[in-house]
C-alpha cells in the first residue's frame, strides 16, 4: 500500500511515521505542504508536530496550506485519512473532524506512555485490534484535551465515532487515567463516513519493541487491512 | 484605519490559564476578583481610506474562519 505522509513546516513526527510504515512493509513517502496533489496514494497520514510554529491555534495555519486542499478532496472521494496529535488538530481545524483540541487541563506538557481502550472496532483505523486489547502508546502534548458542544458529543455517541478513550491499564475509563482533561476521555475519534480519524496519542512511536511498544502497528495493519479488502471488492 | 478582534475562550471551555490566574491573584489578596478569562488581541493594519463596511464584512468573515476557532471561542471586532 501506499502512504503520504505530510510535512509542514515544525512537523517532527513525519520521519516517524514513515518509519513505522516502512516497518510493517509498505511504502511511505512524504508530501510537502505546498504540494497541491498527493499523486497515487491510498492513505494520507497528518502527522504530529508543532506546524507553522502552532502560531495562532495549533493546526490553524496548516488547515490553509495547498496540501490540505488536495487531501481534503481524498477524504471527500472516500480516502483514508489519519491525523496524529497535531494531524488531529489540523483535521479539526479543517472541519474534517468534529469538536476541538485545547489546552491540557494541568496546563503541562504531558510526554508519556498512557493506555487506550479502543471503543469499536468498526472502523478501518481499529478493525484489526483484538476485542478487549488495551494499548499501551505514548502520548506528547500540551494541548490535546478534547472538547465538542454538547450536541456534537451526542452525535459522535450516537453514530459510534468515538475510537479511543485513554483508560488505566485494566481498562476502567477513569479520571486519574485521563492525561488532559478530554471530555468523556476521548483520545482519538472518526468522521460520520468513517474515512478520517484522528488521536492525540503517537501510533508511530509505538511501532517496535525496542520503542517499549508495539501496540501502535495494530492501527496502520488495520488501515492496511481495510484498504486490502477495498481492493478485493474493487477486483471482484 | 485598524481592526482590533478580541477573542475569548467560551463559557464551555476549560480556561485553566484564567483559572491559574484568578487563583494567584486570590493568594495576592484581591479578593472581589471572581473570574478571570484569558484570550487573545489581535490587531490588523488597514490601508488609509478603506471602506469601513467592507472592511468589517472582510475581517468578519476572517475572524470567523481563521483568527478564532467559533467551536471554542467568541470574538468581538472593532474597527477604528
Amino acid at each position: 500500500m501506499n502512504f503520504a505522509v505530510l510535512q509542514f513546516p515544525a512537523s517532527n513526527c513525519d520521519q516517524d511515521a514513515v518509519h513505522a510504515i516502512q516497518l510493517l512493509g509498505h511504502s511511505a513517502r512524504l508530501v510537502w505542504h505546498k504540494d497541491t496533489a498527493l499523486g497515487d496514494v491510498d492513505c494520507v497520514v497528518v502527522p504530529g508536530g508543532f506546524s507553522y510554529g502552532d502560531y495562532l491555534r495549533c493546526g490553524a495555519i496548516a488547515r490553509f496550506s495547498p496540501v490540505m486542499q488536495a487531501v481534503k478532496q481524498f477524504a471527500d472521494n472516500g480516502g483514508l485519512v489519519l491525523g496524529v496529535c497535531n494531524g488531529f488538530q489540523v483535521l479539526t481545524e479543517a472541519g474534517m473532524l468534529p469538536g476541538a483540541l485545547v489546552r491540557n487541563r494541568d496546563l503541562q506538557f504531558h510526554c508519556e506512555f498512557i493506555f487506550l481502550k479502543t471503543v469499536t472496532t468498526d472502523s478501518p483505523f481499529t478493525n484489526r485490534i483484538p476485542a478487549g486489547k488495551i494499548l499501551r502508546v505514548p502520548i506528547a502534548h500540551g494541548e490535546g484535551c478534547y472538547f465538542a458542544e454538547e450536541e456534537a458529543l451526542a452525535k459522535l455517541k450516537a453514530n459510534n465515532q468515538i475510537l479511543w478513550q485513554y483508560c488505566d491499564a485494566t481498562g476502567n475509563i477513569t479520571d486519574s487515567s485521563n492525561p488532559n482533561g478530554a471530555l468523556l476521555n476521548i483520545a482519538g475519534i472518526c468522521n460520520e463516513r468513517r474515512n478520517v480519524a484522528g488521536l492525540m496519542p503517537h501510533p508511530e512511536r509505538a511501532c517496535e519493541p525496542l520503542l517499549g511498544s508495539a501496540d501502535g502497528n495494530l492501527i496502520f495493519e488495520s488501515i492496511v487491512a481495510s484498504l486490502q479488502n477495498n481492493s478485493v471488492a474493487k477486483a471482484a | 484605519m485598524k481592526a482590533k478582534i478580541i477573542i475569548t475562550p467560551k463559557k464551555a471551555v476549560l480556561d485553566p490559564q484564567g483559572k491559574t490566574v484568578q487563583s494567584a491573584l486570590e493568594h495576592m489578596g484581591y479578593r472581589d476578583v471572581t473570574g478571570v478569562h484569558i484570550g487573545k488581541y489581535i490587531e490588523i493594519d488597514l490601508a488609509p481610506g478603506t471602506d469601513r463596511n467592507a472592511a468589517q464584512q472582510a475581517i468578519n468573515d476572517a475572524a470567523h474562519k481563521l483568527l478564532s476557532n467559533p467551536i471554542i471561542e467568541d470574538y468581538r471586532l472593532e474597527i477604528e
